[in-house]
């Protein structure tokens, strides 16, 4: 068949035939990358073990939504348009980018299934697709250079600023997309000057512009132009494939596989280590992570695949409150020295293994200052985990025995007292005694029994103010006609902050007392007002009845018709729900609060402009009430002004950290008087 | 650098609510919880942070009965090499002469450069470091706040004098040094520390291995005897603020400026 333009696999520059460079760019191309790719396997295959092989199914579902279907990005909406057109882009072109490099040396390749009218349809398909990615690149280029989001600032602690390497890729991209439809628009606009039949162009893409614009072009001019965007397109397609593992653009090869290993269950902690039983956790050497190679495989993965985009430091409180803790530069900092120390250039440099984390990329308030409200996972497009992480590292600082002063204290009372304030035991039941003598609550030591365990933990058992939502659940339990009980004094802490502290033997040893204890008082299900006892509970231990947060226990007997609340009397206030990262995030309750405070006839309810998944932290709790931060503010003042931007007076929560936390802040902010917080369980034991 | 370091078991202050027997003889001791004397925690702590710096060892010594050993375990736990319980039946009752002469028999024992003390525990005297000193006729700084090794013959100690003022002194080695607070920062020790050197062994030595008569310490011995424990009755001139929150920081502010503490 005679062509209109001879194809690249057929020219000849200066008598060499240019085949040999269809031959020869692949090929070095392709051994780069292996060796590149092998490189960064290395510190993967030094990891410690992970298990990402279960739930398959769940998985692949995740893959679809996360990876394939981008569902995470439109939550920042500019930025996530972008990228799914950039994307899907990619997607359709990487049909058509390998076929580009088998057309060089095989000029007649059509990929096999694209013969017929699915070739024509995928034409038109891919030059539009081409034509979008472009005008999405000059968007994004145009967003990076000149109206630079505040959230891809690199602080100077940090290093450099990272805009030259996101608009070099952009400009690769750019060079692909004009190459390729360049290539194809010379070849069509030869064809139908020769009167041939020409390949269809999709109108008004970028081939079908450059075609009309090239129609009067000498055959010359047009065979040079086809012959120099082939190779300017096979080049930069293999630099481009080169030059993804140097940096943040690694994601494009690894987000597959990093959202299919994502994490599964919420809520929990990874093990010590994958593989060893807590029976014999005593036998290892060393907790935690120490040293980069500490991290688990999956762990390394994430950092490679951090797109640098910033939205998990810019929904983490931490960060917000000026803490020293930004996730973006945990990943950015962890995949430097993993590029640093596994060198790629000069070849068969050495690596150098084993080098310690904690005190060189990482400070130590650093990794205090989180307080895994898990905001950061939630936002990640691309399902990087955090939470697992941090806790590694204070596992290997608590081992190494780097803890401050602050959180010894408490450490200590809960390991002698099974609360973090050292109050004796047998106070854990003297909230009761406030309650009148017909709302007694039986203690459940095996001689009386009951149906449903009331799970108080320290903070509601100890604390004078939380006390009452202690008091407010058991008579909440009781006007529900629920047959419950208490454990006293034998209940101690549920350990909930103690392991995310990362002080796993001794969260292991409360857990086992409390499990114990919960055996037996023999109750066939439990109920606690506090969601870090609850996500503990659920989460964290094994083999117990059934448990449910309070508002799960009243949303259900609000369902069934079988609980009815009193009007609420006072006119005008607003009130607003703040939830819960425990409730939340961790374990996904959205709604069973709410419609607890909308069962109440009168309640007027507005909505924080950060609720449900992008609830904003009001400082954590457990131990983290005992940490001194240095912060520029207090995350509970910024929730409150939030709450107060929405119109509301009152804050409800549902939670006794959130409580103290957001009591706090009203005072701190000097709202007192315009905003009051009340737990969920006090306010339905007010309504009933 | 050889490094002994006294410590103490004491009733934790923070994760109890001490009351007095009513008889006046001791306090209630049904529903404490023990631990180390928290300035023996700086004191074991400096001395590994020295041992790490020049080398050497670090024992740990208390005088008690059994259940002090829990407490050797735990500076075991964070660092220390070696542990010694002085335990007899003759040692109970000593008063602090006596337990500084213990202390002495351990020291000469062993072939220390330095020993280290708590500069009190929270249900002593702050008197036994200075004794042992004393004793051993080795020179002593008490409320030591910073310690720097010259070489193995001399080492610089500051102390924290009158309004904060820092005072730093050459002292020669061998010597006593009483350990304040906040001289360092001690480690954690975490259960999975203590799990470690739970089947270490801790020699056990009584009073005829250590050469000490039995009737110079314990009670037979003791030259001060405590008469009495009681809670001091309310004297005149304390004030106890009524009223809420806001009440009371309206009327201290008041009394303050009244007195001229507030201008």
């Amino acid at each position: 068949m005679e062509t209109a333009l001879i194809p690249p696999a057929k020219y000849f520059f200066l008598f060499i035939p240019t085949v040999i460079f269809s031959i020869l760019i692949p090929v070095m191309g392709v051994a780069l990358f292996t060796y590149i790719i092998a490189i960064r396997s290395a510190p993967l295959v030094r990891a410690a073990p992970d298990n990402r092989l279960d739930n398959i199914f769940q998985r692949v579902r995740q893959l679809i939504k996360i990876w394939l279907l981008q569902w995470r990005q439109p939550r920042y909406r500019t930025a996530g348009i972008l990228h799914i057109l950039i994307f899907a882009g990619f997607l359709v072109l990487s049909i058509r980018s390998m076929s580009m490099v088998v057309i060089g040396v095989f000029p007649h390749f059509v990929p096999p299934g694209l013969g017929g009218t699915a070739g024509v349809v995928y034409n038109i398909f891919k030059d539009y697709a081409a034509t979008w990615v472009l005008v999405a690149v000059v968007l994004a280029a145009w967003r990076r250079g000149v109206v630079k989001p505040a959230r891809y600032a690199v602080p100077p602690k940090y290093g450099k600023d990272h805009t030259w390497e996101a608009l070099f890729v952009l400009g690769m991209i750019g060079a692909l997309m004009l190459s390729e439809s360049l290539f194809e628009a010379t070849l069509a606009a030869a064809q139908t000057q020769q009167g041939q039949h020409a390949e269809l162009l999709a109108p008004l893409s970028l081939a079908w512009i450059f075609k009309h614009v090239l129609a009067g072009s000498s055959q010359a001019t047009l065979q040079g132009l086809h012959i120099a965007a082939y190779y300017i397109h096979d080049l930069v397609f293999f630099s481009f494939l080169c030059f993804l593992p140097m940096g943040k653009h690694f994601h494009v090869i690894t987000s597959i596989f990093n959202v299919f290993f994502m994490r599964i269950r919420r809520g929990n902690i990874k093990p010590v280590r994958y593989g060893v039983p807590d029976d014999k956790l005593d036998d290892l050497e060393s907790f935690g992570v120490k040293k980069l190679e500490d991290f688990t495989w999956k762990h390394m993965l994430d950092f490679y695949s951090c797109a640098d985009c910033g939205r998990c430091s810019d929904n983490c409180p931490a960060n917000t409150v000026g803490r020293p803790l930004s996730p973006r530069f945990i990943s950015i900092k962890a995949r430097d020295l993993l590029f640093k120390n596994y060198p790629i250039y000069p070849y068969k440099a050495p690596f150098k293994v084993g080098q310690e984390v904690i005190g060189t990329i990482y400070e130590e308030d650093e990794i205090w200052s989180c307080t895994t409200c898990g905001a950061c996972e939630q936002e990640c497009p691309l399902a990087i985990e955090y939470i697992d992480k941090i806790v590694d590292l204070r596992r290997a600082m608590v081992d190494d025995g780097m803890v401050p002063q602050s959180l010894q204290k408490p450490l200590r009372a809960l390991e002698k007292r099974g609360n973090p304030w050292g109050k004796l035991e047998k106070k854990r039941v003297e909230w009761t005694k406030e309650l009148a003598e017909e709302e007694a609550v039986r203690i459940l030591d095996g001689k009386q029994s009951a149906e449903l365990l009331y799970f108080v933990d320290s903070i509601s058992s100890f604390d004078d103010r939380m006390q009452e939502i202690a008091r407010a659940t058991a008579r909440v339990l009781r006007a529900t006609g629920a047959d419950f009980g208490i454990l006293g004094k034998a209940e101690k802490d549920s350990g909930h902050e103690v392991r995310r502290f990362g002080e796993e033997m001794l969260f292991q040893d409360l857990r086992e007392q409390n499990t114990a204890a919960i055996e037996k008082a023999g109750v066939s299900r439990i109920v606690t007002a506090d969601p870090h006892a609850f996500n503990a509970l659920k989460n964290d231990y094994q083999e117990l009845p059934p448990v449910q947060h309070i508002s799960q226990y009243l949303a259900d007997l609000i369902a069934a018709g079988r609980l009815k609340f009193k009007p609420l009397r006072e006119d005008g206030k607003v009130y607003t729900y703040h939830d819960p990262c425990y409730l939340g995030r961790h374990n996904g309750l959205y709604d069973d609060p709410r419609s607890v405070l909308d069962a109440i006839p009168g309640l007027k309810r507005v909505e924080m402009e950060r609720c449900r998944d992008r609830s904003f932290c009001c400082g954590g709790g457990g131990l983290m009430l005992f940490y001194e931060p240095h912060e520029d503010e207090r995350m509970g003042v910024v929730r409150v002004k939030m709450a107060a931007a929405a119109g509301a007076n009152v804050i409800v929560t549902a939670c006794p950290f959130c409580l103290v936390n957001v009591e706090d802040a009203i005072k701190v902010a000097g709202l007192e008087g315009k905003l009051e917080a009340i737990d969920l369980a006090e306010l339905a034991a007010r309504q009933l | 650098m050889e490094i002994l370091v006294c410590v103490k078991r004491v009733p934790d202050t923070a994760e109890n609510e001490i009351e007095v027997k009513s008889d006046g003889t001791d306090i209630e001791r049904d529903d404490l919880v023990y631990s180390v004397n928290e300035w023996d925690n700086y004191a074991v702590e400096e001395a590994i942070q020295i041992r790490d710096k020049v080398g050497g060892s670090v024992t740990v010594v208390t005088v008690g009965d059994e259940e002090s050993e829990e407490v050797l375990r735990r500076e075991m736990a964070m660092g220390a090499d070696n542990g010694v319980l002085l335990s007899d039946s003759a040692f109970e009752g000593s008063d602090g002469k006596a337990i500084a002469s213990i202390l002495k028999a351990q020291a000469e024992a062993g072939n220390y450069d330095l020993i280290l003390c708590g500069a009190q525990a929270d249900d002593g005297a702050g008197q036994v470091g200075g004794m042992l000193a004393a004793m051993l006729d080795w020179p002593y700084a008490s409320l030591v706040n910073h310690i720097e090794i010259i070489d193995d013959k001399k080492v610089k100690v500051g102390r924290e004098i009158e309004g904060g003022n820092q005072e730093l002194n050459e002292i020669e080695l061998p010597c006593v040094l009483s350990i304040q607070t906040g001289i360092n920062e001690p480690r954690y020790v975490g259960i999975r520390g203590i799990r470690k050197v739970a089947s270490v062994d801790i020699p056990v030595k009584g009073a005829s291995d250590l050469g000490i008569d039995p009737a110079t310490v314990g009670e037979a011995g003791a030259k001060v005897k405590r008469l009495d424990y009681f809670v001091p009755e309310l004297g005149e001139g304390a004030e106890i603020l009524e009223g809420s929150m806001e009440e009371k920081i309206e009327k201290l502010i008041e009394m303050l400026k009244a007195k001229g503490g507030l201008k």
